[in-house]
């Protein structure tokens, strides 16, 4: 395993690059920040809509997160791939696949974490907001926003976890980014599978779960600083009534 | 774009393949979540055991299953794992539907971990004090488990493990990547030898769908019907 590990790391990394294109766990971390950014401005747009007054805005986008988190990934990623190039004319290559499908997908459940994080902070906020003659979006950017996003961050980080993880779908069709590499390698060794893929698990498992850590610390240190106040949880209107009780 | 086709899906050969597809889908998701649940009782309470070791080992399986992809499960339990087998038995394994074992593995596995997650959150949600009078009324830990908390736990818990469930049916699509013969891998196949990907893929779609939404739709029915009693 060791020697498997000296001989083919910077492979791993970076893939061929840079004689070839990029590949390896740096594509991946790439390809899942470079997504979740994209995300973000999709994201906050779909959850204020999910949260509109206005039934016309909520309505469709409400279908929208049913529709995007009631397939699976993989088929967004095909559709994308196999029948956008009928519509459009010409071929999406592999990287611009993933990242519109990933894309599509944090965008989808970016706009529930908004909500949650809009719903989470206490209704006499908006409520007050209003009564002192803020329209209705000036209170939602004013007072409601601020605190919302705030409370979101561990979620935020989580999501950077599930984006990561969600990029070894790209293996599929041919991405190189780390599971592909890690197939190539398995391919060239051949007598070590079970060292190639644990080697595989084992990056995969460094990454998210340092990260996964750190958005749980996040999640203490906020609640931490929200003792003062009525304790509640970020996001679970639940738990917010049941201390409001 | 061309007109749909839907003769293709009715009758013919690519129908036969798409239902075939189906067929496994169907299998792998329930066997899976099937053989999950059971595993992801044990798990939670594991984490929720008086003895550290018992607990260190049901968090060490949560987050070592959790925080690596399904796809990455899946190689290692198609590729990786036969080789720590004698070659007489790796051979048998291969020239079987491996595949199919492999995924229904690697799915369990990795379910079973959130479901275990979702289990004890629902466990914590119920107050500590229903547990300690159970155990003052003489119970030991399993029957308190099983006769005083797990009751109540249970509706708190069912929502969101059918939500993973919902998650667990999507995620068959994966075992396309070891090629087991589910929908994705046959509606890949019909796209690739009839070029009719809005067909093969529109098909897809619709089985998925209809699987999440009807399990969707038994979760809200279940919130309705058992409602969550907080004291």
């Amino acid at each position: 395993m060791i020697d498997l590990i000296q001989t083919y790391w910077v492979y791993f990394l970076i893939g061929q690059y840079p004689q070839g294109p990029l590949g390896g766990v740096v594509l991946t971390v790439l390809l899942a920040a470079l997504a979740l950014l994209l995300a973000m401005p999709i994201g906050l747009a779909l959850g204020l809509a999910r949260v509109s007054p206005v039934a016309a805005l909520r309505r469709p986008v409400t279908v929208l997160v049913y529709l995007v988190r009631g397939i699976p990934l993989l088929l967004m990623v095909f559709w994308i791939y196999f029948y956008l190039p009928t519509v459009t004319g010409h071929k999406t290559d592999q990287f611009t696949t993933m990242l519109v499908a990933l894309v599509v997908f944090d965008g989808v459940y970016l706009a529930e974490i908004v909500r949650a994080g809009i719903q989470g902070v206490p209704k006499g906020q908006y409520e007050a907001a209003r009564a002192l003659g803020l329209s209705h979006a000036r209170a939602m950017r004013r007072v409601i926003l601020p605190q919302a996003l705030r409370s979101m961050l561990p979620s935020l980080v989580n999501q950077f976890v599930s984006t990561i993880k969600a990029t070894s779908l790209g293996y599929i069709i041919g991405l190189t980014e780390a599971s592909f590499i890690a197939s190539q390698i398995n391919s060239q060794v051949l007598v070590h599978p079970t060292a190639v893929y644990l080697v595989l698990s084992l990056m995969y498992f460094l990454l998210c779960f340092c990260l996964s850590r750190f958005a749980f610390w996040l999640e203490r240190r906020q609640a931490r600083r929200d003792l003062p106040r009525p304790a509640r949880s970020p996001g679970s209107p639940t738990a917010s009534a049941a201390s409001s009780a | 774009m061309p007109g749909l086709d839907l003769q293709l899906l009715l009758h013919g050969q690519y129908h036969d393949w798409l239902l075939a597809g189906l067929l496994v889908a169907l299998k792998l998701g329930m066997l899976t979540i099937a053989c999950a649940l059971p595993l992801a009782i044990v798990i939670a309470l594991m984490r929720l055991s008086p003895w550290w070791p018992l607990r260190w080992l049901g968090s060490a399986y949560v987050e070592l299953i959790r925080n690596v992809p399904l796809v990455a499960h899946l190689l290692f339990w198609y590729f990786g794992a036969p080789e720590l087998l004698p070659d007489a038995v790796k051979e048998r394994l291969y020239a079987g539907s491996y595949e199919f074992v492999a995924a229904a593995i690697g799915l369990t596995l990795y379910g079973a971990a959130f479901m275990a997650e979702n289990i004890r959150s629902g466990i914590r949600a119920i107050p500590a004090v229903q547990f300690e009078a159970a155990r003052a009324l003489g119970l030991g830990f399993l029957p308190a488990m099983r006769r005083v908390v797990l009751p109540q736990a249970l509706r708190v818990t069912v929502p969101p493990l059918l939500s993973q469930a919902v998650i667990m049916w999507n995620d068959t699509s994966i075992a396309t990547v070891i090629g087991v013969g589910e929908i994705m891998y046959q509606a890949a196949r019909v796209e690739s030898s009839a070029f009719r990907s809005p067909e093969a893929f529109g098909f897809a779609s619709a089985c998925y769908l209809a699987g999440s939404l009807a399990l969707t739709a038994v979760a809200a029915w279940i919130h309705r019907r058992w409602p969550v009693r907080t004291l």
